[in-house]
């Protein structure tokens, strides 16, 4: 069974930018280049006047499988995974009970094998629980799987049980993720804190708490000799940090969300908990450092940190409401938009969802080199259309982008060569 | 002239116009309050629901005597006497009381925001009796009206406010209606207690009372929350009344005859000495019976048929 | 409220000049004064806005008359209207100032126009509120008819029969106007 993606502007950034087909047979590429095709049971997939792109890999996402299902299941988040055109995806341990021991990952793992979709690369606890306390079995995370550690959502406070996990994760070469954020600093805050938390009378969390601890990683990398991965990078002090370090040769690598480069605290006005997620939107001059920070490599990748939440949750009050928004179905268009905006190359904002979250993670995937594993995806570039929550394959709806109009869409999804995702045309 | 809008959820989002038509109609509920017989059939067949989420006597009892006085039904409605059943959330609530055909519902709610999440999600007219650190709209209006009936001129008026700004509805909205109206407010307070970027609304920020109260007409001390002690914000309270309590030789530093305002209740003796606040200067008693009168004329403006 | 509502002149129709209302005006003086053998317990209470300035100048004829004065209080029966509850926007309310104790005194309301006899249906409710009168009595420069509740004037400056859907309007100094009445017609 082969199948022709035929007539498409093929990106695989680094190595092919031009109208070229793509072969696909026994689910992997088979090849790239002009006038394929000549077996007789071919499948055509007519990509003419469409790009023909790696399957975008997500190094931040949250499954909430096991332990909130009404939130969202591995079927349902990888389902909207594909829609928006990712086909690898790193499901973050804070799920109940957390990712810390190698039933959990296996548990994982066989239920993305069920569901079918995308690819499903577990990320494994830092430490037991995720209390920040004891070392999680990190060896035994790495044998069923898991392709990194973290203990996002609850940051790793202690310096030391940093220190040995980054040195420990050395033995097995994981990266190790860290959400920055100084718990103490941050108290009871659910905003930036600012000039439009001051008017709303909510509690801040100032720059401080994320660059404090992006600091500390960053020592303790360059002590360790581990490598750091930072996760969804919201301020300016954060990407100065990062740039310099990797300038003296730290082993770091870095995210950002779309959501940290699309919006700012602004959208918080009116209380809508659809515009808390942590880190907070910062000002005006920190979306401005992002930008500046991918488009010259201090932020390698761009990674959705899609984190669905159930409608009767986001209703709460403002304070009360949990914090994150999903981001899987809105990332493709608002990176394109940095293309229009001339931050960066089109090129670039492929790599940045393709080849460098895969080579942060060390994972074989986000290419079409001939060998590699058959995640394709077509888009139509030019395609305006408007976010509607409701149409959404994820479980949850809890997005600060409900209404706006986007351009560029989804068109096909290939994972293993199989097509799991097809766009109802318009 | 007459509220654009269903519901009094801020005083960011109100007009100088719209301000001074509530404090003209408290006026006439002013008179009323003093009459033999304190009450008028204006809101007769109205439902005012008190929801109260904190608790609050003189606020709920103000909104209460209010109503009354405009012959409205009232009906007080806090999770304290009521189940408010976990997972119910703020807006479930609401509909139930408004389901039981409330025409206006007084939230006090200790978080920020909770007054305009309800108010877009319900019908009725929603007041908000106080949201976390964000307003206190009611509040200040009855402190904008005290000045007014000393015959105080807003534009160019001192107003100084002196404590726990960060933390403190009643400076918010006090401070957005003032600067609209063209008073120069300052407010003094460690720096600990002055959130960031405040100097952005308009106001001068000063961290030393002396200085703060040299020339001003108006002081207006803030309550100092005991158990905010211990979380770093002072070190203990007697050197914050050292520091930022209002006494008789300080008050001499302000205008001669400024005016004494406090939204109570009041900490004798840490945020303002006994013998300052039963002074002549005092207003703060007034500021309680003007309460009444105030809310009357918002329940009033507030009433017309949705 | 309606500030500085353009009053369409077009179409409107004199039906009393000045120098009729001041007549008018200074007979009912004299049937209040015969009404009431004198100034004795009496004051004169005027419904915001017109019947307040109709109160001051019947309290000037019959200071010129009887070389008394009469307590003069000014109502606003904003509150005891029965359209409130339907009503989307709520009408500005004016103040009541009532500088005596109307207890066992002859009131005198006084109103531009009596219509439907709601208003002063609300302004008997709202003296009520402040205090037992021994007797209220009305005085109205225009009765145009079409009553809705059972009241009748006890002075009239003059009958002026109209149709439902009309407008009558009494303009007056006090408002910047030339003191006439008019028909407007819609």
């Amino acid at each position: 069974m082969q199948i022709l993606i035929k007539g498409g502007h093929v990106i695989d950034p680094g190595r092919v930018n031009g109208l070229a087909d793509v072969l696909v047979e026994h689910g992997k590429i088979v090849a790239v280049g002009q006038n394929l095709g000549v077996a007789s049971h071919l499948t055509v997939i007519d990509a003419t006047e469409k790009l023909v792109l790696p399957g975008f890999v997500d190094l931040h996402v949250h499954l909430r499988e096991p332990g909130f299902e009404y939130k969202e299941t591995i079927a349902t988040g990888t389902a909207a995974a594909v829609a928006g055109g990712f086909t690898s995806v790193c499901c973050m341990p804070n799920t109940t009970p957390v990712n810390d021991n190698q039933s959990i990952t296996e548990f994982i793992l066989d239920q993305a094998r069920t569901a079918g979709n995308a690819h499903v690369f577990p990320v494994g606890a830092i430490t037991k629980g995720s209390e920040g306390k004891e070392l999680a079995e990190i060896g035994d995370l790495r044998r069923a799987g898991c392709v990194a550690i973290s203990d996002d959502g609850q940051p790793v406070m202690s310096s030391q049980v940093m220190r040995r996990a980054m040195e420990y994760a050395l033995a097995f070469d994981l990266p190790v993720i860290d959400h920055c954020e100084d718990l103490h600093l941050t108290e009871d805050g659910c905003m930036n804190e600012g000039i439009v938390s001051t008017q709303l009378g909510l509690p801040g969390i100032p720059a401080a708490a994320e660059e404090i601890m992006v600091a500390r990683n960053l020592a303790l990398a360059e002590l360790t000799g581990a490598h750091l991965h930072l996760a969804h990078l919201s301020t300016a002090g954060s990407v100065r940090m990062v740039r310099e370090a990797k300038v003296r040769g730290i082993r770091v690598t870095a995210e950002a969300c779309p959501h940290h480069f699309s919006l700012t605290e602004e959208a918080v006005r009116g209380y809508d908990t659809h515009a808390k997620m942590n880190p907070p939107l910062r000002t005006w001059q920190d979306v401005q450092a992002i930008k500046e920070g991918l488009r010259d490599g201090t932020i390698d990748v761009i990674a959705t940190d899609h984190a669905p939440h159930a409608t009767q949750e986001k209703q709460q009050e403002f304070a009360a409401a949990p914090h994150g928004v999903v981001g899987l179905e809105t990332a493709l268009p608002l990176t394109l938009a940095l293309v229009e905006e001339g931050v960066l190359s089109l090129e670039m904002a492929v790599a940045k969802l393709t080849t460098e979250p895969a080579r942060a993670f060390g994972l074989n995937k986000g290419t079409l080199t001939p060998g590699s594993d058959a995640d394709v995806v077509v888009v139509d570039l030019h395609e305006s259309w408007e976010v509607d929550p409701a149409r959404f394959r994820s479980k949850s709806r809890n997005t600060p982008f409900a209404g706006w109009k986007v351009k560029g869409r989804v068109i096909a999804t290939l994972v293993d060569g199989r097509v799991v995702y097809e766009a109802v045309s318009a | 002239m007459s509220l654009k809008q269903k519901d009094l959820v801020s005083l960011a989002s109100l007009s100088p116009d719209e301000i001074a038509l509530i404090l003209e109609t408290a006026d006439s509920f002013k008179e009323v309050t003093g009459r033999e017989i304190k009450k008028v059939p204006a809101l007769r067949g109205k439902t005012v629901v008190n929801l109260f989420f904190e608790p609050s006597t003189r606020t709920r009892t103000s909104f209460e005597l209010a109503a009354k006085r405009l012959s409205a039904d009232v009906i007080n409605f806090s999770p304290s006497s009521s189940s408010v059943v976990k997972g119910e959330t703020l807006l479930d609530t609401a509909r139930n009381i408004e389901a039981m055909q409330a025409d206006i519902i007084v939230l006090r709610h200790p978080a920020a925001g909770a007054a305009e999440t309800l108010a877009r999600g319900v019908k009725s007219s929603v007041i908000n009796g106080g949201d976390g650190w964000h307003e206190h709209p009611t509040q200040a209006l009855l402190d904008l009206f005290t000045l007014r009936e000393r015959r105080l001129e807003f534009r160019g008026l001192r107003v100084t406010i002196v404590g726990d700004i960060a933390h403190s509805r009643v400076a918010r909205s006090n401070i957005y209606a003032l600067t609209k109206l063209g008073a120069e407010v300052r407010v003094v307070g460690p720096p600990t207690m002055i959130p960031a970027f405040l100097d952005r609304l308009g106001v001068r920020i000063c961290y030393d009372l002396d200085e703060g109260l040299r020339g001003a007409d108006v002081i207006m001390m803030l309550r100092l929350q005991l158990e905010r002690q211990g979380r770093a914000l002072f070190p203990t309270i007697r050197e914050y009344s050292r520091l930022y309590g209002l006494t008789a030789e300080r008050v001499k530093l302000a205008e001669p005859g400024a005016l004494i305002m406090h939204p109570g209740p009041i900490n004798r003796g840490v945020e303002i000495a006994p013998e300052v606040a039963d002074s002549l200067s005092s207003v703060i008693l007034e500021q309680v019976a003007n309460g009444v009168a105030v809310r009357m004329g918002i329940l009033y403006l507030l009433s017309g048929a949705n | 409220m309606i500030i500085g509502e353009k009053k369409e002149r077009k179409q409107e129709k004199l039906v009393m000049d000045q120098s009729e209302m001041g007549r008018a005006l200074t007979r009912i003086a004299h049937e209040i004064l015969e009404r009431n053998k004198g100034t004795q317990e009496m004051a004169l209470v005027g419904i915001r806005t017109g019947g307040v300035h109709l109160a001051h100048r019947l309290a000037r004829r019959i200071q010129e008359i009887e070389r008394s004065q009469v307590p003069i209080g000014e109502l606003d029966i904003t509150l005891y209207r029965d359209d409130l509850a339907i009503r989307k926007d709520q009408p500005i309310l004016r103040k009541t100032t009532m500088p005596f104790n109307i207890s066992d005194l002859k009131v005198v309301l006084v109103d531009d126009v009596l219509f439907t006899g709601r208003t002063i249906r609300a302004a008997m409710d709202g003296l009520i509120d402040l205090g037992r009168p021994a007797e209220i009595q009305l005085a109205v420069l225009v009765d145009r008819g079409h009553r809705q509740l059972p009241i009748k004037a006890t002075y009239i400056g003059k009958n002026i029969p109209t149709s439902r859907e009309e407008v009558v309007c009494v303009l007056l100094e006090e408002e910047g106007e030339e003191d006439r009445v008019v028909i407007l017609n819609e």
